[in-house]
């Protein structure tokens, strides 16, 4: 018996000597990086010289220049809320269709499949370079085929227009992140049992029927998980709008605002400020997703 | 029998819009990075000339070369370091129940969420401390705040599903958990190994915040940030041609990867994402 405690005890002493490695790397490079980000929030830290900042107690969030009263800030928020809201739907509804698509059984089916994961392997900076070029105002193919099928009279300035630069932004990323959607409703779908399928097919009832009475409430936890995982990505969003309309206000996100205080404009402790809000925003988001999700933490459930 | 005609064409119409519109982009940017001159500007769909000059220009002028051997060399060091860790770190975590397992696994997925942004400043300062600003150390350093808490999440759930009695029979054989994470459970761990480096891989290779933010001089920057910063002689002439020949050379590798390992990514996406 003593042996056996031993044994054990020399298990989770080792485990621990296992995990230290990856603690180590985490707090270097998340816990203490987090921690500097949310004290130069308090501080007028500049980009030169972060060693001279001072602390300034929460004038970087609230009061005549505090963040909270700054209209560009409230614009970026907005945006990027409306960035999340549409793309999300979007990707959900285009993605439950590639995904029912892909569970038929159909000849040419794994060439679908491939020709699906396109959008997703093309790095993010390539597929908004991509379609920069085809939703050029002048010699873009987007225009140029709109306008021969009659359903524009003139050229559109896609990412210049302000009525226009967020949808642009919003039909790449439904291109880019669409077969993500897919996948993830895909894998839940074949995970169905088939006997409430067949049981309906003999019964005679209509397969749209079908989908909203049987298919679309067993896939909805899968639904709801792959639903928050993309929200949180669509809420730091970065790399599309930088490069497809770089800092202009139309487009704005959070993390692209953040990032301009900080880099453009040397303001580390305002700009630390913004990315501490944003930082709070996700972290609710992402406690929502762990308790929807469920997720599972022990063996015994698979 | 003739509702389901209209019904199977229908299907079939859906299919190919579906190809159409994942291909096309793509499609287009090799068309156009074959295009050279006045040619870039009629938008045919078809390519009228396979000329490769685009590519000539874009690998011989400047650094590109330079920042494709970047990419390369960050994302591969990434892979192998980041492995490594979470490999060691997944068996403690997959098959050793000890206090505040619980809270490490909690916290490795909330940092998983994490908005690159939040920690910008924090290792801006960090970087320059460490002497590592504008050098590809510090990209990998950075990139593992992103890759890491993946990799260790999958082959976590990997390493919790392996038969015990492996472990047991090696416990009574004497073997020390080194051996046993190296010779028993690493064996087996290859299909998983091989997706979450992929996707490790695609992570680093993707990435742009901190390759644009961390690095200074055009030598030492990644294909993102050298691709995204390609400019012309004024803001209305950017080179597309050359944009597009440089498009292509970075994101065929990635396609190949991913069609080839099709299987495997998709299942290490849905393990990243909804198992748990």
């Amino acid at each position: 018996m003593a042996e056996k405690l031993s044994l054990n005890q020399s298990r989770i002493r080792s485990a621990w000597l296992f995990i230290t490695p990856m603690i180590v790397v985490m707090v270097l490079v998340a816990g203490w990086p987090l921690l500097r980000t949310l004290w130069f929030s308090f501080t007028d830290a500049d980009l030169k010289e972060l060693g001279a900042a001072k602390f300034v107690g929460f004038s970087n969030y609230v009061g005549e220049y505090g963040l909270l009263a700054d209209p560009e800030w409230w614009n970026a928020v907005l945006n990027t809320i409306r960035f999340s809201v549409i793309s999300v739907t979007l990707e959900t509804v285009l993605g439950l269709i590639v995904a029912l698509v892909l569970n038929a059984k159909f000849p040419g089916r794994a060439l679908v499949r491939a020709a699906v994961l396109i959008p997703w392997a093309i790095p993010t900076i390539v597929s908004a370079k991509m379609w920069a070029w085809m939703m050029h105002d002048q010699f873009g193919v987007l225009n140029y085929v709109l306008m021969g099928l009659h359903i524009i009279n003139q050229p559109l300035a896609w990412t210049a227009d302000p009525a226009l630069a967020m949808n642009a932004v919003i039909m790449v990323d439904v291109w880019k992140t669409t077969p993500f959607m897919a996948l993830m409703i895909l894998a839940a779908l074949q995970m169905l049992p088939t006997d409430c399928y067949e049981a309906a097919r003999v019964d005679g009832i209509h397969p749209v029927r079908v989908f909203f009475k049987v298919t679309l409430p067993l896939i909805r936890p899968a639904l709801m998980v792959a639903v928050i995982f993309r929200a949180l990505d669509a809420l730091r969003v970065f790399d599309l709008i930088y490069v497809l309309t770089s800092n202009s206000k139309d487009t704005m996100s959070m993390s692209v605002y953040s990032r301009q205080q900080l880099v453009d404009f040397q303001q580390v402790g305002f700009g630390s400020a913004a990315s501490t809000v944003l930082f709070l925003i996700v972290a609710l988001c992402t406690a929502a997703y762990i308790t929807i999700g469920r997720v599972k933490f022990d063996g015994d459930a698979r | 029998m003739k509702p389901n005609l209209w019904l199977r064409i229908g299907f079939y119409l859906l299919v190919a819009v579906i190809i159409v519109y994942a291909v096309f982009p793509f499609y287009y940017a090799i068309v156009s990075s074959m295009k050279f001159g006045s040619d870039l500007f009629t938008p045919n769909l078809l390519p009228a000339q396979f000329k490769l000059d685009n590519y000539v220009s874009v690998l011989s002028q400047g650094v590109f070369l330079r920042n494709v051997g970047n990419s390369v060399v960050v994302a591969v060091v990434v892979v192998v370091v980041s492995l490594t860790i979470a490999v060691s770190a997944s068996y403690a975590l997959g098959r050793v129940r000890f206090k505040g397992r619980k809270l490490l696994l909690l916290t490795v997925l909330g940092i998983s969420m994490f908005p690159q942004v939040a920690v910008l400043s924090g290792m801006f300062e960090m970087i320059r401390a460490l002497g590592l600003y504008n050098t590809l150390w510090g990209l990998v350093l950075t990139y593992m705040v992103f890759t890491l808490p993946f990799t260790v999440w999958v082959l976590t759930t990997f390493m919790r599903d392996l038969p015990k009695e492996l472990e047991e029979a090696a416990i009574m054989d004497g073997a020390s958990p080194l051996v046993i994470v190296t010779q028993v459970f690493l064996p087996l761990m290859w299909p998983a190994l091989v997706t979450t480096g992929l996707l490790a891989f695609i992570g680093a290779w993707n990435e742009f915040l901190f390759a644009l933010t961390f690095t200074l001089s055009p030598e030492m920057r990644t294909v993102p940030v050298a691709i995204a910063l390609i400019s012309g002689a004024s803001q209305f002439e950017l080179p597309w041609g050359t944009i597009m020949a440089a498009s292509v050379i970075v994101t065929v590798p990635v396609v190949g990867l991913v069609l080839i390992f099709q299987r495997r990514i998709v299942s290490g996406l849905t393990a990243g994402a909804v198992k748990g």
